[in-house]
């Protein structure tokens, strides 16, 4: 193995000065594989800059992924065996419920360590009254220190303070512009149930999603259980994950844990994910015909190369060369240009991504991971060598006798 | 692998032909016995289409017989795979051509080592110090560094004959090395096979068209449409 080792040396040391002598050749295919790589490097770090940006907007004003109360369905004997039940039914009413032992529930949520925060949420329809005008609105019962790890409602306050304490609510901009509405001011709220309640506007927020900012009304935990008649009751258990993509894994283990229904932000935006794989579909097309008309680049270059150094292939077999370092030395050729060249090709993507950041249109930021560039690296050179197959071989199988005599 | 007896190279009934079972087969050589022993210094003359280049390539392991036996160091080569071929080839013999056949991307030293490095790696301090001795011998040690194109044919054929060597083989090829040479360097190189004949013992087979040169040389071998028609001592030494 050492032997081998050793004598990898000289391979690569006659690969090397191959490709120096070969300048004007060796430039020019390295700019060609420095352009594809750029490309596929720029591309790929662009897309995942846009979903990522994507993602974090739709996941900025929602849960990762939301537990809900199981639908009441219509309770029936079982048919007896051998027989068929027809049976026509009208489906139940889905009234407000609570979640069963959410107390609990709760608690066991706390202890997985997928989950990085837990929030019990109680919310229904209600009309909030301002003088003559009457607006539908979503009231949003919330636990202000839990629910703050789902969505940092800090973040999108436009003025007042964060609070939703004894009294106190938390309304959107649009509801507050189209009931008149500032900071300190008062407004009623019907829910149709019992008691209607009279809250103070502590603060105005901007989620920048127009329904939620028409229709959210964030109060107390307790306020909201007692204007929807839900006691002690929670309609909704918020959840966030750590990595968001096995939302709808959890979502399914959590379900079958609890009983509950569970929603992952996956299947609630499931035009959303359309569109990313989608997306990430063209890119990888993109990646693939870029990557191998580089590969068709090497390949050609080092077929001529193989022709123009028929005879020093010849010399290298008289002088105590095997097939296999003459394959070699071709391979690392390939090797080379796949690796040199996408160095370079990643030195310029990180310029042009450095120009998107700072002096582009500023729609979003692209970061540049280190996977992404390893695994471009490696690729580059992977396909270098495959490239370099073809040609290696044929130079590994020229005849030395006729290849000396070659001019 | 030096120390098996006195035979270097022994033929039995080598022949050679080409495109076999079609219809421009040829047989170039028509089945060949010969013996060189370890300090031969021989001449393979004949006119040109005898099959001189076919024979050498064959003694070098370059091109396989079509039917008969080489054996090298008494070791059968027929039965061979590439990399033993290969292996023995790098041990056991030395090759110059009539064009030099240097490498170009690498400079005089280098291609002085190139056997050694294809076969071992990185040339340690004795590789380097036997390739300075095997330079200093061929008259060239102030030019380790330059590259090929920057040395006179002459000099480039010296090279070749260093590479030749620098393995220490046991037998040395050379195909018409004098062949592109004026007759004052011609002499010259031949000097440099004389000695290494006499000073490293190796045999040395050496094509030919120069009757002087053969002449010279302590036997000589006369290949004729692909038969030996003499092998004869040159008794009288100049």
């Amino acid at each position: 193995m050492s032997k081998q080792l050793r004598r990898l040396w000289t391979e690569w040391t006659i690969a090397l000065k191959f490709l120096r002598e070969g300048r004007a050749q060796t430039v020019m295919i390295l700019i060609g594989v420095a352009v594809g790589v750029a490309v596929i490097v720029f591309v790929t770090a662009l897309i995942q800059g846009l979903q990522s940006n994507l993602i974090e907007r739709t996941l900025g004003t929602q849960a990762h992924i939301r537990l809900l109360p199981p639908d009441e369905v219509n309770l029936r004997l079982p048919a007896a065996q051998g027989t068929v039940q027809l049976v026509q039914e009208d489906k139940r009413v889905q009234r407000l419920r609570s979640i069963n032992n959410w107390q609990q529930v709760a608690a066991t949520l706390d202890q997985l360590p997928a989950l990085t925060a837990v929030s019990p949420v109680v919310s229904g329809p209600a009309f909030a009254r301002r003088g003559a005008a009457l607006e539908s609105v979503a009231l949003v019962g919330v636990d202000l220190e839990r629910y703050q790890q789902i969505i940092p409602l800090s973040t999108y306050l436009l003025e007042g303070q964060l609070r939703v304490g004894a009294g106190d609510a938390m309304i959107g901009k649009l509801l507050a512009e189209n009931l008149g509405l500032r900071v300190g001011d008062k407004l009623r709220l019907e829910t149709g149930q019992q008691s209607a309640a009279i809250v103070n506007i502590a603060a105005v927020f901007e989620l920048g999603v127009r329904e939620l900012d028409a229709r959210y009304v964030y109060l107390d935990l307790k306020q909201a259980q007692s204007l929807l008649n839900l006691p002690g009751g929670i309609t909704v258990l918020d959840l966030t994950v750590e990595e968001i993509f096995t939302a709808q894994a959890i979502a399914a283990r959590i379900a079958r844990l609890t009983g509950l229904k569970a929603e992952s932000w996956m299947e609630t935006n499931a035009q959303l994910m359309n569109g990313l794989t989608a997306q990430s579909m063209s890119t990888n097309i993109i990646v693939v015909f870029v990557a191998l008309s580089v590969a068709f680049g090497i390949a050609s270059v080092l077929s001529v190369s193989v022709v123009q150094r028929t005879r020093e292939i010849g010399i290298l077999r008289a002088t105590g060369a095997t097939r296999q370092q003459i394959l070699r030395i071709f391979l690392l050729q390939g090797a080379v240009f796949g690796l040199l060249g996408s160095g370079i090709g990643i030195a310029a993507s990180y310029a042009l991504v450095w120009m998107f950041n700072n002096a582009g249109p500023g729609l979003f930021y692209i970061p540049i991971s280190s996977t992404l560039i390893l695994s471009s690296l490696l690729l580059a050179t992977v396909t270098g060598v495959i490239a370099a197959a073809v040609p290696s071989r044929r130079a590994a199988s020229l005849d030395p006798v006729e290849a000396i005599r070659y001019v | 692998m030096s120390e098996l007896g006195h035979e270097v190279l022994r033929l039995a009934g080598l022949r050679k032909s080409y495109n076999i079972g079609r219809p421009n087969a040829a047989e170039i050589l028509h089945g060949l016995n010969l013996d060189i022993g370890r300090h031969d210094f021989a001449a393979l003359i004949g006119p040109s289409g005898s099959g001189k280049s076919t024979l050498l390539n064959i003694l070098g392991l370059l091109d396989k017989p079509s039917a008969g036996e080489l054996y090298l160091l008494g070791q059968a080569t027929s039965t061979m795979d590439d990399a033993s071929r290969t292996a023995l080839r790098g041990a056991a013999i030395g090759f110059v051509f009539q064009f030099h056949h240097l490498i170009q991307a690498f400079n005089t030293l280098e291609n002085v080592l190139m056997p050694l490095m294809l076969a071992q790696g990185k040339p340690d301090a004795a590789m380097l110090e036997r390739a300075r001795a095997l330079l200093a011998a061929v008259g060239l040690e102030k030019y380790e560094q330059a590259k090929p194109n920057q040395l006179s044919g002459g000099q480039q054929q010296r090279v070749a004959i260093a590479r030749a060597l620098i393995t220490q083989p046991a037998l040395l090829l050379a195909d018409e090395p004098t062949g592109n040479l004026d007759t004052h360097t011609a002499a010259e190189v031949f000097e440099l096979f004389r000695r290494f004949n006499r000073e490293y013992g190796c045999a040395v087979l050496l094509v030919t068209h120069d009757p002087r040169l053969s002449v010279a040389c302590d036997r000589t071998i006369n290949l004729v449409d692909g038969l030996i028609v003499s092998d004869t001592p040159n008794s009288a030494q100049q």
